[in-house]
């Protein structure tokens, strides 16, 4: 099948590749630029493993082509830790809180609270659990991820971080 | 001493050993993206492999017609049965003592059948080759309802077994009939029955769902064809039994087989098995001489790789008028679908389903378990619990709450009234299990205070109250469950799987400078293992947590074990942890003894080290012993560090709790709220309390799916209707509840540190309590048992077959 030649600046770097015009966003990521933190989950859109964010809005990569992803700017999981190299508060929150535990699920969730805490940083617990709605976890009942997220809220805010009250 | 001189707390602080709320060793690398999971492993000249499959429920293959596949650009190889007849390999063993079809031979036998495996350069290339694979089927009547399966006229499924009287466990009654497993005294019981003062009787059906964890099934298969040798990267639980059974059904030297398990991305028991998708993997490295990759996709997942559940448990309580059981009769039609590949100890037909007893001392019970073939997907596997217990607890937690329906009784009272009494224990249960340990009633009280138990009912009956004067629309339910496990599987004289028995290892070796590694016979799959076994090691041998590196799924290095599911890993393997540990330290304490002059019977344990008994200054540091070990051990010892064991358990390890699930439902749209759930757990000894609680939240959570709404569904014509993510139910953030966890311990008695396991237990005792929540909210308007799952339209059906719309 012929190929389509692609630009894209990924996690900063200008990235470019030849792809079919059915590749997947997610495939040429994971095969293409070898960046395997992105994860396939279901291929429908439903779980949200492969969420990456394109030109500032969270979307999943495995019902996006890599042609419609032209020119656009992408970050994946591999894009978010701190400049200096440490956890950035998001992956510090999860880990704190314990809000992973297989960790397939981890990289789509937090690349999609980053954005979530961009377009609201003082979300409520109700916005954090809509927020995020579009991304499943099978292992942890979510409780501990909205905890996390509260958890990167406030040291973003610079507030202290406070558990809300059972 | 100095200031500087560290306290007792700070030097038992820094090992960050059993009780401490460690954070996780491997959130380093996943919240970074940098896992490795198997579809993340890559080799030079890989190709991949995908399926063709049925779309016929039931039907047989008149041919496979690949010529057009193989012109498709990137098709090397199309595998059918008649290749894999070449090699042996067209079908294969299950766990359970069947045989399955690896790719279809002569006939399918269920929606979405594996019938031929397309090689190709890439995924989408081996997508393009299925699309051009021609199969010529002719129908055959589908067998969907498993109550049919026996009738005289149902079409024969597997041919294959035709005549056979006898299967893997005993006398077959039926063309379609798998085996019947019978265990207690029925004469006693049915003698229980015919004097009881009050007998209930209900058919109460735990529908066929699916473990569905976020990653597939996957592996990649790499067969080097100048040494002979096969190594494979997969999804795998239990890494050694699939280098062990590829050995035996591969002829393949079992020392030329490497399997590694990367980091697995959830397993629930859906990576127990063996897949059609390795033995094709396998089959077609060693054709083409190429690595071959198989993803399985979501609905692939969902449709074929290994259900759960579907149990129609038809239960008999007989008790007295004062709410004393006496008797309990439970039979089980058990829906195996095409094969039985049913994920249990070989022994175990219907896993430990025996424990449907529960926490009640019931003097006498009868047992009868009837498995049968349907034209639906193979498997039967435990989906987050131990063989079959969740099938168990569910079926007798929602026949306490009929009996006490029955009997005008408070549930939680008439649960108080039967539980085996902490004095009886160890106690013998009326279908063969020896439960080691337990304190229900104090779970149970604790739960009840902490809830508000009698101001939850009394608010309940107002609520009843107010809804009959028409002043409101809502119910209020309160589903009270009190479950006991039975994991950590086990025993050698009673557990094996295809022959070997169900041990577990650990192998630790200490390096000189106080750092070590620690490899296990087990499996993470998000556990936690990597954080929790070096927890361990450090109380026993006084090093820090951080410097134990601890390693799994490799199995030229591991030592052979049985792997992680049904919660055996912490009663199993962390008793062997324990014992290697303990071997470490007796030899430290000789080269400790050694090095400070004394006699090693002088020699005390003091959290890090030893210390002269009455001599507090003079002590020998762990770290200093490690040392010691490489250089200057007693004269006649073995330089080195290290141990290894292999620990056969004496008892499985009952874990218990009592959960509680206020619900509320809407009843003119069947919507409901979980206004509150509270879980009191006891595990036993707690290693990490953090892990602990989220196992829980996540057990729960997937309790909660499992009752309100998740299902593998078949409708008449043998079609999965809830094949994707669109239609079984996932819960989200958003409907996910609020989780309150709770506690006590009551350590095991025969574990070598007390611990008990704890993944599943959630998952047991959380799908009665939400069931129970529904029906105990619908029970007043004269309901005795609505079916899960519970999801608004049925909640509203139910409540429009109650009458309550006028």
């Amino acid at each position: 099948m012929a190929k389509t030649h692609v630009t894209m600046k990924v996690n900063g770097a200008e990235v470019e590749g030849l792809v079919e015009p059915r590749t997947l966003l997610v495939h040429f990521i994971r095969e293409n630029l070898q960046m395997t933190g992105t994860h396939i989950g279901c291929e429908t859109t439903h779980c949200g493993a492969c969420t990456v964010d394109l030109d500032g809005m969270s979307v999943k990569s495995c019902t996006v082509f890599a042609v419609q992803a032209d020119g656009s700017e992408i970050t994946t999981i591999e894009g978010v830790a701190n400049a200096d190299g440490s956890l950035s508060a998001l992956q510090e929150g999860f880990r704190m809180m314990h809000g992973l535990q297989c960790g397939f699920c981890t990289p789509g969730m937090i690349v999609r609270a980053q954005r979530l805490l961009m377009e609201n940083p003082s979300s409520t617990e109700a916005e954090i659990r809509m927020g995020i709605s579009g991304n499943l976890c099978r292992c942890t009942g979510y409780q501990n991820i909205v905890r996390a997220i509260q958890y990167a809220a406030a040291k973003i805010n610079g507030v202290e971080f406070q558990e809300a009250a059972e | 001493m100095n200031d500087m001189t560290p306290t007792r707390e700070q030097r038992t602080a820094v090992l960050e050993g059993m009780g401490c709320k460690r954070k996780r060793v491997e959130d380093i690398r996943f919240t970074q993206g940098k896992g490795t999971y198997v579809d993340d492993v890559k080799l030079p000249g890989m190709l991949h492999g995908d399926f063709v499959r049925s779309p016929h429920p039931h039907a047989r293959v008149k041919s496979i017609n690949s010529d057009e596949a193989l012109k498709v650009p990137g098709v090397l190889a199309v595998i059918t049965a008649e290749t894999l007849k070449t090699v042996n390999l067209a079908w294969m063993p299950t766990l359970a003592g069947d045989v399955q079809m690896v790719l279809a031979d002569g006939k399918v036998l269920f929606q979405n059948q594996e019938v031929a495996f397309v090689v190709a350069t890439d995924r989408y290339a081996a997508d393009d080759g299925i699309n051009k694979v021609v199969v010529e089927y002719e129908p055959l009547p589908p067998l969907v309802d498993p109550f049919k399966a026996m009738d005289a006229d149902a079409p024969m499924l597997r041919e294959d077994l035709a005549g056979k009287t006898t299967g893997a466990h005993g006398p077959r009654k039926h063309h379609n009939h798998i085996f019947e497993w019978t265990v207690g005294d029925k004469d006693l019981t049915d003698a229980a029955f015919r004097k009881a003062e009050v007998t209930i009787k209900e058919m109460i059906s735990y529908h066929r769902t699916h473990p569905s964890p976020l990653e597939t099934c996957q592996c990649l298969c790499s067969f080097d064809k100048i040494k002979g040798e096969l190594t494979i990267w997969g999804t795998f639980q239990a890494p050694h039994v699939i280098r062990t059974v590829v050995a035996l059904i591969a002829k393949i030297p079992e020392q030329k087989i490497h399997v590694i398990a990367p980091d697995i991305g959830g397993g629930f028991g859906n990576k127990v098995g063996a897949y059609p998708g390795y033995i094709c993997a396998a089959v077609a490295s060693i054709v083409t001489g190429k690595p071959v990759k198989w993803v399985e996709d979501r609905i692939e997942n969902l449709t074929s790789t290994s259900f759960a559940r579907d149990y129609h448990m038809t239960a008999e309580i007989a008790a007295t008028k004062e709410g004393k059981v006496t008797g309990l009769r439970v039979h089980v039609l058990a829906d195996h679908g095409a094969f039985d590949a049913c994920a249990d100890p070989s022994k175990w037909p219907a896993g430990f389903f025996n424990i449907v007893t529960g926490s009640y001392d019931f003097p006498t019970a009868h047992l009868a378990v009837d498995g049968v073939y349907t034209n639906k997907a193979p498997g039967g596997v435990a989906y987050r619990c131990s063989f079959r217990v969740t099938e168990a607890a569910y079926c007798i937690e929602r026949a306490m709450d009929i009996l006490a329906q029955k009997l005008g009784m408070d549930p939680a009272e008439l649960r108080l009234k039967n539980f085996i009494k902490p004095e009886q224990f160890p106690y013998h249960s009326a279908l063969g299990w020896e439960y080691d340990s337990g304190d229900y009633a104090t779970a149970m009280r604790k739960m009840m205070e902490s809830v508000d138990y009698a101001g939850l009912r009394k608010q309940q009956a107002e609520k009843r109250a107010a809804f009959k004067r028409g002043e409101t629309r809502e119910i209020m339910g309160l589903g009270v469950s009190f479950f006991t496990e039975i994991v950590g599987a086990g025993p050698s004289k009673n557990c094996d799987i295809l022959g070997i028995a169900m041990f577990d290892s650990c192998e630790i070796r200490m390096h000189p400078t106080g750092a070590g590694i620690a490899r296990m016979g087990t499996k993470s799959q998000g556990q936690g293992h990597e954080t929790t076994w070096a927890q361990i090691i450090a109380t026993e041998i006084g090093i820090p947590a951080d410097n134990i590196m601890v390693e799994e799924g490799n199995t030229d290095t591991a030592p052979y074990g049985l792997g992680t599911y049904g919660s055996r890993s912490t009663p199993v393997a962390g008793a062997a942890i324990a014992m290697a540990a303990r071997k470490i330290r007796a030899k430290a304490q000789m080269i400790a003894a050694y090095k400070l002059e004394v006699h090693e019977d002088d020699l005390e344990w003091d959290i890090d080290g030893f210390r002269v008994k009455g001599l507090p200054e003079k002590t020998m540091s762990m770290k200093d012993i490690c040392w010691a070990a490489y250089n200057s051990v007693p004269p006649g010892m073995e330089p080195g560090l290290e141990a290894v064991s292999y620990y056969d358990p004496p008892n499985m390890t009952y874990p218990f709790g009592a959960y509680i699930c206020v619900m509320d439902i809407d009843v003119d749209t069947g919507v409901y709220k979980v206004r509150r759930f509270y879980a009191l757990d006891d595990c036993g000894t707690r290693i990490n309390p953090m892990i602990i609680e989220g196992q829980v939240h996540g057990g729960l959570t997937e309790a909660f799916a499992i009752a309100m709404g998740q299902e593998i569904r078949y409708d008449d014509e043998g079609n999965v209707v809830t094949g994707s993510f669109m239609d079984f139910f996932m819960p989200t953030a958003v409907e996910a509840p609020h989780w309150e966890t709770d506690f006590t311990v009551t350590p095991s008695p025969h574990h070598p540190i007390g611990a008990k396991g704890v993944g599943e237990s959630p998952n047991v005792g959380g799908v009665p309590a939400f069931s129970n929540a529904v029906n105990d909210a619908f029970s007043f308007l004269g309901s005795t048992h609505i079916q899960m799952p519970h999801d608004f339209w049925r909640n509203w059906r139910a409540a429009k077959e109650l009458g309550v719309f006028v």
